[in-house]
């Protein structure tokens, strides 16, 4: 029998994401992603200040804070060939370094977890044997038999209380969940652990950046200034305790990504190995590159190259380049959106459009009409293909150009799990890919950071070149595109600039490359293609559509920001 | 389900003793700038009460507001979940999905009718099909939701004045909540996003007194929104002898000078940044090198350049910016002006707003 199943919203990621299967005697035949809210923040950032657009187009994202605005950044920067003090070089890889730990690690434990761990089941677990399973894993010091009792006493009064809060409804019981309640306990108590520690972390963000969530930047460097003067009044955050507080940080993030997050998914891949036969994608996958050794501009140096993988073939890179209008191109033919020379064209983001055409059911609705349009993201594609972005291709990459440490890393976890490679393709294959980029990331920071005291200690404090400052050194036109890698994966803006105004910007972000509906040639998109063909248990319960999506980590709210009116808006929905 | 245990006895089960309990009064009341006599009876009546029902709807956002509420050390949101509310519906945090996501929902509307707290995150746009979940638009599901809440805290800039969506040329007619809900208490907590600790004292202080805190004429809480930066700031002597950083790394950046000048925003923006800082009090915007880019404020995101000073020729003979007066009106702000002032009603607010 045929039905369709309805998944929205999904929780524990973030923004709006609906997914709809049309279903077989269990199987997904075919699946639909939809994002559901629009905002409209690149028509916003239009005629502003070049200069002004990172703080906009940073509100992209209150999760991946930082990565948008410094997309921004370097959009104007390669627009007006501005050059940046190394030192502002480092501060923006330690911040995305530690953006990276810290997304990392609250996706897996506060946004993942709950599809793998059974909440409930824990509260039957032996609190000894917990610790001894603990400590047969890791070194981390909370760990004891009290320790894990004391988690289980607050949870259990938490539910006779009868208040579970965020954790009513769950699928708790579902028979999916194949963890042992001592493995579950450990993972609950590491939940709250992860809750503390990632408070402690971000301060790193706020050293450099004066706050987190929203760290604040700066085009042609970094705002903070590296204050040295001694005694009780420093000038700024970045001085002695500063930069000692920044170390601390970096530590305190290996300690936990060692002892408790690698460890962790180790052992609970260990207990679903199934999902890494389940939910592989579209087997293409696209990285930009980042973090740059010497200047951004030396792509040579860069720890992640860039680069395409197409059909798992990891023996051929294909170069990507984001200024050939050939290559990146955005599509709409199933998406809410119109353009000038009809909706099965595909334009590159320098010359992109969006102008709402919402043909969807008026709210309240059961069903999409997936037969035509059905979502506000739109579908991009590199040279007319579907790939995938994120952890799982950033490993991949690192893994084929001969990355030692990711190569070891990747061995060994394939040995440990006893697995091949070709396991990776999967659903725990991207899980278990955003660990081990943890671990090469937050051995990275020890890197940028002693650097940074190098070049400190050598006399350089420079953090910022103001020699382009002034909108009256800049060419009547220019334009640009800021790459990064995210966490969530390639992520790029395209600026272009007129008399000192933003005359068109466009951002194609990670989860508009995974979480993309349908293009022209119906081809899906990757959530779309990793969904097709899974046995769900319970449709009444569909967990397995959580765990493969939340694999991916989703920003819909990234995906979704469009609208950029060349032409005039076109409303086919009633104003309220 | 039972729905018997008190807070009191839940806490005692779980070895908090009544002196953590009245430690957590105590922050509280400091938060909030409230006498000291009334911790106890903040502690007696928090002692008998279950936990309070939270409703967090996510419209227009971009989670910031959700991410800064996990920052937060004092309470923190572990203590806050486990220990004092039931957060019965947030996108973010919960684990139910989907249908079972949205009957915990109905449920906890149900359940606690007439009681439950509602927290908004991002602005509405009156467009309906611009932003749905479950198929229902976002219009329709604050409407449902604020029925039958207690009170509405519109969490950050985009909930409390349209925010980001909102700003020129607002391409969804994008709404604050106080536009759609004209018959609850709503308070707003402003910022992009709201510094933590001024979430969780107003839940703080609901929770232990049961009543909303004294708010200004733009219905943000006194406790956090009653000063500006600028009279705050451990930069303000610099400006008052008129040293000033000319950009982002000269000599006067490295010694903490007055940003002012690189367009710090610190004397029109009313919030509390300055002094409870940000993360763990490491630092604050200023601190770091940056402006204050006045994000508490409504229409912040127009009023101004990023870099653009606030006022002209004001400087250099002494502190000339302590009248908020001029400067509210030069920078077109004009919401400065009323923060100062007693609360004269939403008429005011939205036309500080437009």
């Amino acid at each position: 029998m045929s039905e369709r199943i309805v998944v929205d919203p999904i929780t524990r990621i973030e923004g709006h994401l609906r997914i709809e299967a049309q279903m077989e005697g269990g199987v997904i035949q075919q699946a639909y992603s939809s994002g559901t809210m629009v905002r409209g923040i690149e028509t916003i950032v239009r005629g502003r200040d070049p200069r002004d657009a990172w703080a906009f187009v940073q509100r992209i994202c209150g999760v991946c804070t930082l990565v948008h605005g410094l997309a921004g950044v370097r959009a104007a920067e390669d627009a007006l060939n501005y050059e940046i003090p190394p030192n502002a070089q480092l501060i923006r890889n330690l911040m995305i370094g530690a953006q990276y730990v810290h997304d990392h690690v609250m996706h897996f434990y506060h946004l993942h977890a709950l599809d793998w761990v059974d909440l409930v089941s824990s509260l039957s677990a032996d609190p000894k044997a917990t610790s001894e399973l603990a400590q047969s894993i890791s070194s981390y010091p909370r760990s004891s038999p009290g320790y894990f009792a004391d988690v289980q006493k607050r949870l259990k009064g938490f539910v006779e209380a009868g208040q579970l809060g965020i954790f009513a409804n769950g699928y708790w019981g579902h028979p999916a969940y194949k963890l042992p309640p001592e493995a579950n306990l450990m993972a609950v108590a590491h939940y709250l652990d992860a809750l503390a520690w990632q408070r402690d972390v971000v301060t790193l963000h706020a050293i450099f950046g004066g706050k987190n969530p929203h760290p604040n930047m700066v085009v042609g460097g970094m705002p903070c200034a590296i204050s040295l003067e001694s005694g009780a009044q420093a000038g700024t955050a970045l001085d002695v305790i500063g930069l000692e507080i920044v170390r601390n940080v970096i530590t305190k993030m290996r300690d936990f990504v060692d002892q408790v997050y690698v460890p962790d998914t180790l052992a609970i891949a260990g207990y679903y190995k199934d999902w890494f036969k389940i939910g592989e994608g579209v087997g293409n996958f696209m990285c930009y590159g980042d973090f740059p050794a010497k200047g951004f501009g030396d792509p040579a140096t860069y720890l992640v190259p860039g680069g395409v993988i197409l059909n798992r073939d990891l023996s051929h890179i294909e170069p990507v380049d984001l200024h050939n209008e050939d290559e990146i191109q955005e599509f709409v033919s199933r998406a809410w959106y119109d353009y000038k020379d009809g909706k099965d064209v595909g334009l590159h983001p320098y010359k992109g459009e969006t102008s709402f055409a919402f043909t969807g059911p008026e709210p309240p609705y059961d069903l999409l009409n997936v037969d035509q349009e059905y979502s506000w993201l739109k579908s991009p594609r590199w040279r007319g293909k579907p790939v995938e972005v994120g952890p799982l291709a950033r490993v991949l990459m690192l893994y084929t150009t001969g990355h030692e440490q990711t190569k070891a890393l990747v061995d060994s976890t394939l040995q440990t799990l006893d697995l091949p490679i070709d396991a990776l393709y999967s659903t725990m294959g991207r899980t278990a890919a955003r660990t081990l980029e943890t671990k090469v990331m937050v051995d990275a920071m020890d890197g940028w950071y002693a650097q940074l005291l190098a070049n400190i200690r050598g006399g350089d404090t420079r953090t910022f070149n103001d020699a382009l400052w002034d909108p009256k050194t800049w060419p009547r036109k220019a334009q640009g595109v800021g790459h990064m890698e995210a966490p969530r994966g390639a992520l790029a803006h395209w600026m272009v600039i007129e008399d000192g105004k933003i005359a068109n910007y466009q951002a194609v972000v990670p989860s508009t490359w995974n979480a993309g509906p349908r293009d022209a040639q119906n081809q899906r998109g990757p959530y779309e293609a990793a969904l097709e063909g899974q046995t769900l248990h319970d449709p009444e319960q569909p967990i397995e559509i959580l765990r493969t999506i939340h694999s991916f980590d989703p920003c819909i709210a990234c995906a979704v920001h469009l609208t950029d009116p060349q032409g005039e808006e076109i409303l086919r929905v009633k104003v309220q | 389900m039972t729905r018997q245990s008190t807070l009191g006895a839940l806490l005692r089960s779980q070895g908090v003793s009544r002196r953590a309990f009245l430690k957590f009064c105590t922050t509280t009341a400091s938060v909030m700038a409230l006498p000291a006599s009334l911790i106890p009876v903040m502690a007696d009546a928090l002692e008998q009460a279950q936990r309070q029902s939270v409703i967090w709807l996510s419209f227009q956002e971009c989670t910031g507001c959700t991410e800064a509420l996990t920052r937060s050390h004092a309470p923190t949101l572990e203590g806050l979940i486990f220990d004092f509310i039931s957060l019965d519906y947030h996108h973010t945090l919960q684990a139910a999905s989907g249908r079972a996501a949205e009957a915990a929902r109905e449920e906890a509307m149900r359940e606690h009718a007439g009681k439950y707290l509602l927290l908004v995150d991002g602005s509405i746009p009156t467009v309906k099909a611009y932003s749905t979940i479950a198929g229902i638009s976002n219009l329709d599901m604050l409407k449902d939701s604020a029925v039958n809440a207690a009170a509405i805290i519109a969490v950050g800039t985009c909930a409390a004045y349209g925010g980001l969506p909102m700003a020129a040329p607002n391409p969804t007619s994008a709404v604050p909540v106080s536009d759609l809900i004209t018959d609850k208490p709503i308070i707003n907590i402003p910022g992009c996003p709201p510094l933590p600790l001024a979430i969780t004292g107003v839940i703080a202080h609901y929770l232990t007194l049961g009543t909303l805190p004294a708010l200004d004429a733009l219905d943000r809480p006194l406790a956090f929104f009653g000063e500006n930066i600028h009279d705050r700031c451990y930069r303000r002597p610099f400006y008052d002898r008129g040293l000033f950083a000319e950009t982002f790394d000269d000599a006067g950046a490295r010694k903490g000078w007055c940003l002012y000048k690189l367009g710090c925003k610190g004397p029109v923006a009313y919030n509390a940044c300055a002094h409870v800082k940000w993360n763990q009090g490491v630092s604050f915007p200023i601190q770091s090198g940056h402006g204050c880019i006045g994000c508490s404020e409504p229409g912040f995101w127009d009023s101004a350049g990023i870099y653009e000073s606030i006022a002209d020729g004001q400087f250099g003979t002494g502190p000339k910016l302590a009248s908020a007066a001029v400067v509210g009106a030069v920078a077109g702000a004009g919401a400065a002006l009323l923060a100062r002032g007693k609360k004269e009603k939403k008429a005011a607010a939205h036309a500080a707003n437009e």
